[in-house]
C-alpha cells in the first residue's frame, strides 16, 4: 500500500482538500453522502419489495378465496307430488329408487314456477331453461335422498332449502353481473333479475358453507358442490405416513452420521448424498415414484402410499440434517459424563444425548412435515389428480385406496372451465395455509419452551 | 394368511421374547441382576430382536420378489399366438392380473367359493351370470382365465409358504436366542450391534434414493433413446408430440423456455434479494430485522402451488390488460414475464437468508478498518464486505438458479404450454418441468416415445440441477474455509 498517503490527500480528480472547513460540505462530501443515502433507499425498497409481494400475495388469495366458504341456498315450499316421485303409489323406497335425480328437477323447477306466480314476481323473458339452471343438480340428489329416507314426506310441501347452481351463487360473490351474464350462454339475465327479486323476499340467503370442507370433489358442471373433505383426508394419510416413517429412519441416520459414523469414504458419500439429495427438483421424486413404486413394485396409483412413500424421501434429508443440528447442539459434557460413569456410546446416546435433542427434532420434522404438506409436482406424476369423489377407507387398507391431496386439489381447480372452481381454489388454499401456519406456530412453540442454552 | 396377521403375529412373538427372555436370564440367576453380565432388559430385547428382524426383513423381500417371480411363470404359461395384433404381452399380463383381483372380489363376496373359481370355464354361463350381477363380470379369452386361474393358485401357494417361513423364522429365532440367554451371555453388546446394523441400514436409504433416482431416470431414458435418436432430442427445435406417432421430440424449446424463465427470475430475485440481505446485516436496527427476517422467510415457507396460483389468477391477468395488451405484445395471460416474476419473489428468500449469513461471516476487522479510513459505509460495504463475499454470494444465486430450474408448479400454472424459442417475455413458453407433468399425467404407455421422453427430460434436469447444486456447494464451501 504505497500510495496511502496519495489517496487520503488527493480526491479523485487529483484536487488538494487541505483547504476549507470540516464543518462546511464540500461538494464530494455530498455527492458521497447522497450516493451513502441512495444505497440504504435501495435497501429499504428491497425488503418493501419483497415485503409488499408477500401482502399482495396473500391479500389476494384470502380475497378470491373467501368467498368459497358461503354458499348461497334458496328456502322455496316443494310439493311433492306423488304421480312424480311414487308413480306406483305403494311408499315403497326400494321401488321410488327408480325414479332418477332428473324427476326430481322438474319438481323443483314447478315448484319454483308455482312459488314466483304465487309471490307475483314479475319477471320478463323468464324461461323454462333459466328455472331449471337456478338450482344445482346436487339440490335434485339431496332431494331424492330426503324422500327415499323419509317416505312420508310423499305428496306433501315441504319447506326445502336447495343449493342454488354456481352462476346464481356467483351473482351473490359479485363474480357475476347483469352485464355478463347477458354474455353468458350458462345464465341469462331473467335468471340475475329472479334472483335479485328473490334475494329482496329474503328467500335466498348466502350462509357459511360446511360441505366445502368436508364433502368431496364433484364434477365439472356442478363447481357449487365441489368440496375438500377427500383432499384433506387423503393429506392427512399422506403426513401419516412420513410422519411413521420419516421421522424414526432420519432420527436413525442422524444417529449414525452423528455419534458413531467413523470419518472414511463411505460416511463422505451418505453426507454428500444428503446434502444433494435436499436439492434434487421435487418433480424427479415424482417420477421416482412413478418408476418405482408403481410400475416396479406395483403399488396401486393415485393412492395414500405411494404419496406417503415419495413425500418421506422428499422430506429425510430435510429432517436429517435438522436432527443432526439438534444433536450437535447437545454439550459434548453431557457424553463425557454418561461414558465416565460407565455408559456404552448406545446407552450415552439413547439416554442422554436424544431426550435432551428432541424438542429440535421435533421442530425439524414439523417443518419437514410443512414442506411436504404444501409439495404438488411429484403428487402429480403418481396419478394424485385422478377425480376421486369418495372417501378412502380408514388405515391401514385405506391407505390403498385412491385419494387426493390438498395442493393437488387446487391444481384440479385450476384446470377446470367454470370460475367458480377457481373460488374453490383459493379457498382450497386457505385451509392448506392455515394447516400450515398451525404447524409453523406449533413449532416455534416447542422451540421456544423447551430451547436450553447451554 | 394376510400379510397384517403375519406382521401381528410376528411382533406378537417379539413381545412374548422379550418378556421371557428377561425372565429367564433373571431366574438363572435367582433374581439377583449384579450377577448378569448385561442389565436384564437387554436379555429381552436381545430374544424380541432376533425374532423379529430376520423374519421382517424375509417379509420385505419376498412380497417384492414374490410377484416378479410368479409373473415370469405365467408369462412362459402364456402361448405365443395368444398376443394378438396390436398388444403387448404386459398388457397381457395386465389382464391377467385383472381378472385375477376380480375372481378374488367373487371369492370375497361369496358369489363362488374357491374352488369354483379356479375351475370356473368360459362356457359355463350360469356362474358368469351370477359374476355379472355381482358387479365383477369376467369377460376374457379363455387362455387369459386359465392364466390367472394358474396366477391364483402360484399366489396362494406363495402366500402359504410365507407364513410358514417367515413364522418358523421367527420363532425358531426366538427359540435360539432364548436358549442362549445366561448370565455370562454378552445381552448388550449383541443387542448394541444389531441397533448400530440397523441405524447404518436407515443412513444408506438416502444413497439407495440417489440409486433408486438414477437407475429409474436412466434406464426409461435408455428405452426412449431406442425409440428415438438422440441427436433429435438434444438439438431438435421443434416440441409437436403426437401419440399417433411421427412425434418430433426436440429438447431445445423446452430448455429455452425453463433458462428464460429462470433468467426473468434472478433477474427480479438477486438484487431484491442482495439488497434486502445488505441492509438487514449492515443496517437495520435489531427491531427492524427481527421483524423482517421472518417477514421474508414466510416467502419460503408458501407452498409452490399457491404461487402458481397466485401467477395464473392475478399476476397474469395484470400484465395481460396492463402492459402487454397495451403495448401489442401479446395477449397472453401465461407468459415468460408471468411466470419469471412470480418465481423471482418466490426465490428472494433463498437469496437473501444465503447472502446475509455470508456477509455476516466477513469478519468485523475488514469493516472497521475500512471505515477508520474514512470511507462512507456504502462504501465500506461495496468495496469491502461485498468483494471479501462474492463467492459465498455466486454460489447462493446459483443455488437460486437450480431451485428456478427445477420449480414446476409456478410454470405449470403461469408459463403456459406452447413450446417455442422467441425472445418476447410477454408470449407463453414452456419448460422441461411443465413438459414432465404434462407427458405423465393420464395414461401412460410405457412403450411410446411420447411417455418415455419424460424420463429423459427428467435426465437432463436432474444433471443440470445436480451439477449447479455441486459447483454451488464447492464455491460456498471453500469460501467459508477462507474466514475459519
Amino acid at each position: 500500500m504505497t500510495d496511502v498517503t496519495d489517496t487520503a490527500a488527493f480526491g479523485p480528480g487529483g484536487e488538494r482538500h487541505t483547504s476549507g472547513s470540516l464543518l462546511t460540505e464540500s461538494a464530494r462530501t455530498r455527492k458521497r453522502n447522497a450516493a451513502e443515502k441512495r444505497f440504504k433507499a435501495y435497501g429499504i425498497g428491497a425488503i418493501a419489495i419483497a415485503i409488499l409481494s408477500l401482502v399482495f400475495l396473500l391479500t389476494s388469495i384470502i380475497g378470491d378465496g373467501a368467498s368459497a366458504f358461503r354458499q348461497t341456498y334458496a328456502s322455496i315450499p316443494v310439493t311433492l307430488s306423488a304421480d312424480v316421485v311414487d308413480p306406483d303409489g305403494n311408499r315403497d323406497p326400494e321401488e321410488m329408487s327408480g325414479v332418477y335425480s332428473m324427476s326430481y328437477g322438474s319438481l323443483l323447477t314447478d315448484s319454483l314456477r308455482n312459488w314466483i306466480e304465487q309471490e307475483g314476481i314479475q319477471i320478463e323473458g323468464l324461461t323454462d331453461a333459466d328455472l331449471s339452471g337456478f338450482f344445482s343438480n346436487e339440490a335434485q340428489a339431496s332431494l331424492r335422498n330426503q324422500v327415499l329416507d323419509n317416505p312420508e314426506l310423499v305428496g306433501q310441501t315441504v319447506e326445502m332449502t336447495a343449493l342454488t347452481s354456481s352462476r346464481v351463487d356467483g351473482m351473490f360473490k359479485g363474480r357475476v353481473s347483469e352485464e355478463s351474464a347477458s354474455r353468458d350462454a350458462k345464465t341469462s339475465v331473467a335468471q340475475f333479475q329472479l334472483a335479485e327479486a328473490m334475494r329482496e323476499n329474503g328467500t335466498l340467503v348466502t350462509r357459511f358453507n360446511s360441505s366445502f370442507i368436508t364433502k368431496p370433489d364433484a364434477s365439472d358442471n356442478r363447481a357449487e358442490a365441489a368440496g375438500i373433505g377427500v383432499a384433506i383426508l387423503g393429506s392427512l394419510y399422506m403426513m401419516l405416513i412420513v410422519l411413521v416413517l420419516a421421522l424414526p429412519i432420519g432420527v436413525a441416520a442422524s444417529i449414525y452420521l452423528e455419534e458413531f459414523a467413523p470419518k472414511n469414504r463411505f460416511t463422505d458419500i451418505i453426507e454428500v448424498n444428503i446434502s444433494n439429495l435436499a436439492a434434487v427438483p421435487s418433480i424427479v421424486f415424482g417420477i421416482l415414484g412413478l418408476a418405482a413404486f408403481i410400475n416396479f413394485a406395483g403399488l396401486p396409483r393415485s393412492t395414500p402410499i405411494v404419496g406417503g412413500l415419495v413425500l418421506t424421501l422428499m422430506t429425510l434429508p430435510t429432517i436429517i440434517i435438522s436432527t443432526r443440528a439438534a444433536l450437535k447442539s447437545v454439550p459434548p459434557s453431557i457424553r463425557d459424563a454418561a461414558l465416565g460413569v460407565g455408559a456404552s456410546r448406545m446407552q450415552t446416546v439413547l439416554h442422554h444425548v436424544l431426550p435432551l435433542a428432541m424438542p429440535g427434532i421435533l421442530t425439524g420434522t414439523i417443518i419437514g412435515l410443512a414442506q411436504a404438506l404444501g409439495e404438488t409436482a411429484p403428487l402429480l406424476l403418481i396419478g394424485m389428480v385422478a377425480f376421486v369423489s369418495t372417501y378412502p377407507g380408514a388405515p391401514p387398507a385405506g391407505f390403498f385406496d385412491p385419494a387426493s391431496a390438498l395442493p393437488v386439489q387446487v391444481y384440479n381447480w385450476t384446470q377446470r372451465a367454470d370460475p367458480a372452481f377457481f373460488e374453490r381454489a383459493s379457498g382450497a388454499i386457505i385451509v392448506l395455509l392455515v394447516f400450515l401456519l398451525c404447524m409453523n406456530l406449533l413449532a416455534i412453540y416447542l422451540r421456544r419452551k423447551f430451547e436450553r442454552r447451554w | 394368511m394376510p400379510v397384517q396377521w403375519i406382521l401381528l403375529i410376528v411382533l406378537a412373538i417379539a413381545v412374548l421374547g422379550y418378556v421371557l427372555g428377561r425372565r429367564r436370564a433373571l431366574t438363572l440367576v435367582d433374581g439377583d441382576a449384579r450377577r448378569l453380565h448385561s442389565r436384564p432388559t437387554y436379555y429381552g430385547w436381545n430374544v424380541a430382536l432376533y425374532a423379529a428382524v430376520p423374519a421382517l426383513l424375509v417379509l420385505l423381500v419376498w412380497l417384492f420378489a414374490q410377484p416378479m417371480i410368479i409373473e415370469r411363470s405365467i408369462d412362459r404359461y402364456i402361448p405365443e399366438d395368444a398376443v394378438s395384433e396390436g398388444q403387448t404381452r404386459g398388457m397381457l399380463l395386465n389382464e391377467v392380473r385383472k381378472v385375477a383381483s376380480t375372481l378374488n372380489g367373487a371369492v370375497a363376496q361369496d358369489v363362488l367359493t374357491r374352488p369354483e373359481a379356479l375351475t370356473l370355464t368360459m362356457d359355463d354361463s350360469a356362474r358368469m351370470d351370477a359374476l355379472k350381477a355381482a358387479g365383477q363380470a369376467v369377460l376374457t379369452k379363455p387362455v387369459i382365465l386359465d392364466a390367472a386361474q394358474q396366477y391364483m393358485r402360484s399366489t396362494h401357494t406363495g402366500s402359504i409358504w410365507l407364513s410358514i417361513v417367515t413364522l418358523a423364522l421367527a420363532l425358531g429365532l426366538a427359540a435360539f436366542a432364548w436358549r442362549r440367554t445366561g448370565p455370562e451371555f454378552r445381552a448388550r453388546n449383541v443387542v448394541e450391534q444389531v441397533m448400530r446394523a440397523i441405524l447404518i441400514g436407515c443412513s444408506t436409504i438416502a444413497i439407495m434414493t440417489t440409486v433408486g433416482i438414477v437407475l429409474s431416470l436412466v434406464f426409461e431414458s435408455i428405452n426412449f433413446f431406442r425409440l428415438y435418436p438422440w441427436q433429435d432430442f438434444f438439438f431438435g427445435t421443434e416440441w409437436t408430440p403426437s401419440f399417433g406417432g411421427g412425434s418430433e421430440l426436440g429438447m431445445l424449446p423446452l430448455l429455452w423456455g425453463t433458462l428464460y424463465i429462470s433468467f426473468i427470475a434472478l433477474l427480479f430475485a438477486v438484487p431484491v434479494g442482495l439488497f434486502a440481505a445488505i441492509y438487514m446485516s449492515e443496517y437495520a436496527s435489531p427491531r427492524v430485522r427481527s421483524f423482517a427476517k421472518p417477514a421474508i422467510e414466510i416467502l419460503a415457507g408458501i407452498p409452490t402451488i399457491v404461487y402458481g396460483l397466485f401467477a395464473l389468477v392475478t399476476v397474469g391477468p395484470l400484465l395481460r390488460d396492463w402492459i402487454s395488451q397495451p403495448l401489442g405484445l401479446g395477449n397472453s395471460g401465461s407468459s415468460v414475464m408471468t411466470a419469471g416474476l412470480v418465481m423471482g419473489v418466490m426465490l428472494i428468500p433463498f437469496v437473501s437468508s444465503l447472502s446475509d449469513d455470508i456477509i455476516n461471516s466477513v469478519p468485523q476487522s475488514l469493516r472497521d478498518g475500512s471505515l477508520g479510513l474514512g470511507s462512507t459505509h456504502s462504501e465500506t460495504i461495496r468495496q469491502v464486505v461485498l468483494p471479501a463475499a462474492l463467492p459465498g454470494i455466486v454460489g447462493a444465486v446459483l443455488l437460486a438458479a437450480s431451485r428456478a430450474i427445477g420449480e414446476t408448479m409456478i410454470v405449470v400454472l403461469g408459463a403456459g404450454a406452447m413450446a417455442q424459442i422467441s425472445g418476447n417475455p410477454f408470449e407463453a413458453m414452456t419448460t422441461i418441468t411443465v413438459k414432465i407433468v404434462g407427458q405423465l399425467t393420464g395414461d401412460n404407455d410405457f412403450a411410446s416415445p411420447e411417455t418415455l421422453v419424460a424420463f429423459a427430460l427428467g435426465l437432463t434436469l436432474f444433471v443440470l440441477t445436480l451439477g449447479l447444486n455441486v459447483f454451488a456447494l464447492y464455491i460456498v464451501r471453500k469460501y467459508r474455509e477462507q474466514y475459519e
